[in-house]
């Protein structure tokens, strides 16, 4: 009805403004490169709109033949980021393992150095969810596993006012892969066993100060009551979560049968369906919604990304660098190589420059905002000036770049799978 | 839209039907006519079907979720939603999900959880906001069906009258140092069944009982009725449509004589003290969202409100006197009021294959077997204190309204004006999308119904004419019909 109408006016309006703009848009060849080479590659290789296209822009076989390219680049860039959060988990788990081994302040030091340095390209994978992809789909996505929060604490372990509660101290229940991973989410979403704020939890502990994070003391691994226990959850979470990130690196490397082949030989359009939808719910309804908004809303630690760590800063930054990412085509490695091939940003510029430009200034201001929030964020949601940096990322994910995204999706006339 | 000659056409209300080609989507005419004519060769009274329109893809009109889809399908806010309200429906979530704790704890905004209670979070059993199921393996537990239990009296303003021990629902969890009330169990025994055509199926017939009870005995003939937690999507919507709407609807007396009566329950309205219309509830027993909302808090997760500020518990539960209280109430309520917006403002999501064709064969012969008389197609909203919900063009596929289902569904526990056998008229819209969302295809108030032409089969009572008439149907037209009510 009125949407429909909208809509249609929002094709309209668009697409007026196209005719013309975009010759040689296309053409740079995906894939992984080893250069250091600058964005956007060699331009004209290929593709090249010639005339005949019509007043709408290209033809759709070229619009095809470019969101192919894309395609292509965005599996390279899914990939490459999956194997960072992959190798910066074994790192975490040589520190971890090194920690268990020797218990000390520098030895946990290290460990939560190594943690912190992990979540940066696990960040960036978020917009590579709610598509149903391997990540999240409903079979056995292993999204809850990894990343689900908020954490109830005291289902893990101990917490102030309740010393005995917790799996850890509860000696009935078997510490072992299988029996945390049947735990997880055990009578709906929010009794998490596992993943990172788990790991977070073991090392940083409750964040009970005002001004800093959490502070487990070494002992809680040493003369603690269960510390032997608390030391086994801690390397089984840990085992867990590098065996999800190598079943997801698997699901996304080139050249096997595999989720990555699959989604390659699905249509342009479903294609672009799936990546746009991960850019629109981590924008709006994830990052700017769930953790942005209601933190906003409720001013409660409780609802803070990384609470135990104060690091929810970074999530923020994090999951805006993944979608620049995907909307660019680019992504450089913790190697520091770069990867740069045919991006969505050039698939939109082909139909609507001005939107694709728009859509690209309005990603790098929301990572310029994001960046801009001061740790730790429990206090940034309560304090004036830091509430102003938060609503105004709040602002420019829900109502600005939520929107553009959704206006792509709608130039493309995107429709929905149906259930199979 | 309507074409105006269709719509015209409608007003007269009579069969004369304008003429043109057949089978096309847009030749909505041709549909109608084949449709009605059909209608009438099975003796019905001979009413127009409504031709397939453009708002039919939006189920909940300009509210209809047209962008997320698949396990996330039900989790989206109203496409419409303001700025304000879309706030508070984050918010809502939030507490939503997370799990509530035992009190005292640091967790003050969460706690107070029990001390009996069926779930720690409303996501428990409404996970992704869909839609629960029974246990579908050996061992597992009852999750996200609840038993509602009582002696099958009813009280001066039509209450259901609890059992004396464990009142009216059955709560399988407690907080560690306590005894949870029982345990729920089912056995199923299978029942052949064959449609005209010859083809032969089986249905699955429910036997319950409840083990390790902790409280002593529970009332002699006592009456059980276990319930599925339905999916969130659309309440807001279903609670926008006016009053005025469903006493037109209201056919109790069945003096229409199309063999389908068509009841309001009314039930008690705790604000306001005085029965009201029910219209939320396998048997219409919730006048609207928040008391919905406060019952659930209060019989499901024993978390008392401003309206329930009692507990859960019995006065034979000893346990209950004396544990700390999570503050008063424990749902304080600026939480209360977020996650009953929250509730009332998940959308709908967009109806899929509406064009094709064996589809359109369904859509046709839902009117014809007298689905639609029950399950009615569309409805426009009235007023709303949420805006967004206001005047929408809507398609629920229900009346809301109470229907006798026949014994073999039937609970024998009345309540309200609802009896044993009455069931309200369960909406359709988003059915086809619960096995994406939750992973399984159960259906009607107790999950026995493996997917769509299973709960049909199980129709009685006023439902057993068009159960019959899908029965005598060919096998494709069997399936047209399931692939309709699938792409709702």
């Amino acid at each position: 009805m009125s949407r429909l109408v909208e809509k249609s006016r929002n094709i309209f309006a668009t697409s007026c403004l196209v005719a013309g703009v975009l010759a040689g848009a296309s053409g740079c060849k995906s894939g992984e490169s080893d250069s250091t080479g600058g964005e956007g590659g060699a331009p004209g290789a290929g593709g090249a709109v010639e005339g005949g296209a019509g007043p709408g822009g290209a033809s759709s076989g070229d619009e095809d033949e470019l969101i192919n390219e894309a395609a292509e680049q965005y599996a390279s860039v899914v990939s490459a980021t999956y194997g960072d959060a992959l190798a910066s988990a074994l790192a975490l788990k040589t520190e971890i393992a090194a920690f268990l081994d020797e218990p000390s302040e520098e030895t946990l030091t290290a460990a939560k150095k190594a943690w912190l340095a992990s979540r940066e390209p696990y960040l960036k994978t978020e917009a590579f969810r709610f598509y149903d992809g391997p990540i999240d789909n409903p079979e056995d996505g292993p999204e809850g596993q990894l990343n689900a929060w908020p954490l109830d604490e005291a289902y893990i372990d101990y917490v102030v006012g309740d010393v005995d509660s917790g799996i850890i101290n509860d000696p009935s229940v078997a510490i072992t892969a299988l029996a945390l991973g049947a735990l997880n989410e055990q009578g709906g979403e929010k009794n998490i066993a596992t993943g990172y704020h788990a790991i977070e939890f073991l090392l940083w502990g409750q964040d009970l100060s005002e001004d800093g994070p959490g502070e487990r003391p070494v002992t809680d691994y040493t003369t603690a009551d269960n510390s032997e226990r608390r030391g086994q959850y801690l390397q089984v979470v840990t085992d867990l979560l590098v065996q999800d990130l190598e079943g997801l690196v698997q699901a996304w490397s080139s050249g096997k049968t595999n989720y990555r082949a699959e989604f390659l030989a699905e249509s342009p359009a479903e294609k672009m369906r799936r990546v746009l939808t991960g850019l629109i719910v981590l924008s709006g309804f994830e990052t700017g919604g769930e953790r942005l908004q209601t933190a906003y809303d409720t001013q409660d630690q409780e609802d803070e990304h990384s609470c135990f760590s104060d690091n929810t800063h970074r999530d923020m930054v994090g999951d805006v660098l993944g979608i620049q990412d995907v909307y660019l085509g680019t992504y450089q490695k913790l190697d520091g190589t770069k990867l740069s091939g045919t991006s969505f940003f050039e698939v939109v510029k082909a139909k609507d420059s001005a939107l694709a430009a728009e859509l690209k200034d309005r990603i790098q201001t929301s990572l310029e905002l994001a960046e801009a929030l001061k740790p730790p964020f429990d206090q940034e949601i309560k304090s004036s000036a830091g509430r102003k940096r938060v609503e105004a990322l709040i602002e420019s994910l829900r109502f600005e770049q939520e929107p553009l995204l959704e206006d792509v999706f709608r130039l493309f006339e995107l429709t929905i799978p149906n259930p199979e | 839209m309507i074409s105006e000659t269709v719509a015209r056409w409608l007003q007269r209300g009579d069969a004369a039907v304008p003429s043109g080609p057949t089978r096309t989507v847009s030749n909505m005419a041709a549909l109608a006519l084949a449709a009605s004519a059909a209608f009438s060769c099975a003796g019905e009274t001979a009413a127009p079907i409504e031709p397939p329109s453009e708002s039919e893809r939006f189920p909940g009109g300009s509210t209809t979720n047209d962008l997320l889809f698949g396990s996330k399908a039900f989790t989206m806010p109203l496409a419409n939603a303001t700025r304000e309200h879309e706030t508070l429906f984050f918010s809502g979530n939030s507490f939503f999900n997370s799990a509530w704790v035992e009190a005292p704890s640091s967790t003050t905004a969460r706690d107070g959880l029990g001390p009996l209670f069926n779930a720690r979070n409303c996501s428990a059993c409404h996970f992704e906001d869909g839609r629960g199921s029974p246990p579908l393996e050996e061992g597992e537990s009852f999750v996200a069906v609840l038993f509602r239990i009582g002696t099958g009296e009813r009280d001066e303003n039509g209450a259901p009258t609890p059992d004396p021990v464990y009142g009216d629902q059955i709560q399988p969890f407690a907080l560690s140092e306590l005894s949870a009330e029982g345990v729920p169990r089912v056995e199923y025994t299978t029942r052949k069944g064959e449609y005209a055509d010859g083809e032969k199926y089986e249905l699955l017939s429910p036997r319950y009982w409840f083990e390790e009870l902790a409280y002593g005995d529970l009332a002699e003939d006592l009456r059980v009725s276990p319930r599925v937690a339905p999916a969130m999507i659309g309440l807001g919507l279903l609670e926008a449509i006016s009053e005025a709407d469903l006493k037109q609807l209201a056919d109790p007396d069945d003096t229409d004589g199309d063999g389908i009566s068509g009841k309001i329950n009314r039930v008690w309205d705790e604000a306001a003290q005085k029965r009201a219309i029910g219209r939320f509830g396998w048997k219409a027993e919730q006048p609207s969202v928040r008391q919905q909302t406060a019952g659930a808090f209060l019989g499901d997760m024993g978390l008392s409100s401003a309206l329930f500020s009692t507990t859960s518990c019995t006065e034979a539960e000893e346990i209950c006197s004396g544990l700390p209280s999570g503050g008063e109430p424990e749902v304080d309520e600026e939480t209360f009021e977020r996650v009953v917006t929250y509730s009332r403002m998940l959308a709908v999501p967009m109806r899929h294959d509406v064009d094709d064709e064996e589809v359109l064969r369904g859509r046709t012969l839902f009117h014809e077997i007298g689905c639609a008389a029950c399950h009615v197609p569309h409805h426009t909203t009235g007023k709303s204190d949420l805006e967004e919900l206001e005047g929408q063009e809507i398609w629920p596929y229900t009346d809301l309204l109470l229907h006798d289902l026949g014994k073999e569904l039937g609970d024998d526990r009345p309540s309200f004006d609802a009896t044993g056998n009455e069931w309200r008229t369960p909406p359709l819209w988003g059915i086809g999308r619960i096995e994406d969302v939750n992973g399984h295809d159960r259906l009607l108030h107790d999950g026995r119904a493996r997917g769509v032409a299973e709960a049909v089969l199980w129709h009685g009572g006023e439902g057993e004419r068009a159960r019959e008439n899908f029965r005598n149907l060919s096998r494709s037209e069997r399936h047209a019909l399931v692939a309709f009510v699938e792409s709702l």
